[in-house]
């Protein structure tokens, strides 16, 4: 048996896949800029001098992380309608897992980023009379942001590719749409192959310009 | 909101003679022997790929570099489905393999891609000189690898090859989506027959967390097995 892709047609990439796209597509681009700002601030807390400050969110960090995405996944969706009292839409659910889950891979990023900057540049910013927060964001920040930046855009591919993973609570992304699409059409073989053929050029193609960065970067240092 | 733990659903019967307890041991079993049957195909299978990424001949190099691109670039649960879906309609003989078989295939390929990428690393990161001390020798090739490279690299990457095995456990839970019984499938299916969510998760995600550390403390043991007598050991852990 081969693969017959006659039914795929631009009607049908509008009416099934489009909207799964965007939906992959903004979930990763919120959960990335949500999971950076989070996770920043997640990894100034473990840096800190402070128990009560690193020792929260030392815990939510290897907890995040020792549990299964789908399962981190099915535990929002069962825990947010039953702490805010009302239904909230897969969707919703899916926004706010990926952010709080993402922080805490986000924040092993920034925490290995602020310590790859030298310990000088913080003593420096003091020396000139910046205040904790302001040597924070104006010396070490900028620069560990700037050293781990292709480590923190590897870690949005892999979060572009767990999105998928929204299937478990029914969420409409972007494997969803090729999967609806397929059961219409009786076509479920060529749907799944063509779903691996988009999503391998998407983070095929997203991983070479981070090479090609990563090599920029490395002449410049 | 007045919530009391319900801890007894375990005892309740599924409608198959069986507790909900006896089915999560049941589904814990699966998720075990999917993790390590995949762990020991990604072993093999990425310590050939990464070691022929190293290889002086370009397209031996290239043919592996194509495999970890392969793998790395599709999401696990898309390559679950093309094992599940695509691939038994393509090759018939297939359609006989069970479920459970196919999520080994895809997951144990899908890891054996990150496994090649650390056990590369692990070759390139021993000194040129060890290549060519061997070659030097007057060992061919396939000698220097067996005998002089290997032996090191595949020592060095046990720490990192340590949270890809707790990762295999983790990435297990994906297999819910093809029906095999494994933990992730159980909590779902108990979640909506016992409307006690909040229970049969919190057990789950234990015994997901009780087997990833007991995976990660067996590692460490390893690792200080085989260390190599008089490279520094990193404090950690």
């Amino acid at each position: 048996m081969g693969l017959d892709l006659s039914f795929f047609t631009w009607d049908l990439a509008r009416n099934f896949l489009i909207g799964g796209l965007i939906f992959s597509v903004v979930l990763t681009l919120v959960a990335m800029t949500g999971g950076i700002f989070f996770g920043t601030l997640l990894a100034l807390a473990r840096l800190s001098d402070r128990p009560w400050l690193a020792f929260p969110a030392a815990g939510y960090v290897n907890a995040m992380r020792s549990v299964p995405l789908v399962m981190v996944i099915l535990w929002f969706f069962l825990l947010i309608p039953f702490l805010i009292g009302r239904p909230i839409g897969a969707e919703w659910s899916a926004v706010i897992t990926f952010t709080a889950f993402e922080s805490a891979y986000y924040s092993e990023i920034m925490r290995a980023g602020v310590q790859s900057v030298a310990r000088g540049q913080a003593a420096a910013g003091f020396a000139l009379g910046l205040t904790y927060a302001q040597s924070m964001r104006l010396v070490v920040l900028p620069q560990a942001f700037r050293n781990m930046l292709p480590v923190l855009l590897t870690q949005t591919i892999i979060l572009f590719q767990d999105t998928s993973l929204v299937y478990a609570i029914g969420a409409y992304d972007l494997l969803k749409g090729f999967e609806t699409a397929g059961k219409n059409f009786n076509r479920p073989v060529e749907a799944y192959t063509l779903a691996a053929v988009v999503y391998f050029v998407i983070c095929y193609s997203l991983s070479g310009s981070v090479r090609r960065l990563q090599r920029r970067m490395a002449v410049v240092r | 909101m007045n919530f009391r733990w319900e801890w007894e659903v375990f005892l309740r019967d599924t409608g198959g003679g069986e507790s909900y307890l006896d089915w999560m041991i049941s589904a814990w079993g699966w998720t075990l022997a999917v993790s390590a049957l995949a762990w020991l195909l990604a072993l093999v299978l990425g310590s050939a790929v990464g070691t022929l990424r190293t290889v002086p001949s370009a397209w031996v190099a290239r043919l592996a570099s194509a495999w970890v691109e392969l793998f790395r670039n599709i999401p696990l649960l898309v390559q679950i489905f093309l094992w599940y879906h695509v691939i038994p309609a393509l090759v018939p003989p297939l359609k006989e393999v069970p479920g459970f078989a196919l999520v080994v295939f895809a997951l144990g390929l899908f890891t054996s891609a990150r496994v090649a990428e650390q056990v590369r690393a692990g070759i390139q990161s021993l000194s040129r000189g060890q290549q060519a001390a061997g070659l030097a020798l007057g060992l061919s090739l396939p000698q220097a690898y067996r005998f002089v490279l290997l032996p090191m690299a595949l020592r060095i990457v046990i720490p990192p090859l340590t949270s890809e095995s707790m990762n295999i456990i983790k990435n297990s839970s994906v297999a819910f989506a093809v029906s095999v019984s494994e933990l992730t499938l159980f909590a779902l299916q108990a979640q909506e027959e016992t409307a006690r969510g909040i229970e049969v998760y919190l057990a789950v995600t234990g015994l997901y967390v009780a087997s990833a550390f007991t995976v990660n403390r067996a590692m460490t043991w390893i690792e200080a097995r085989v260390r190599v007598p008089g490279q520094a050991a990193p404090e950690r852990r």
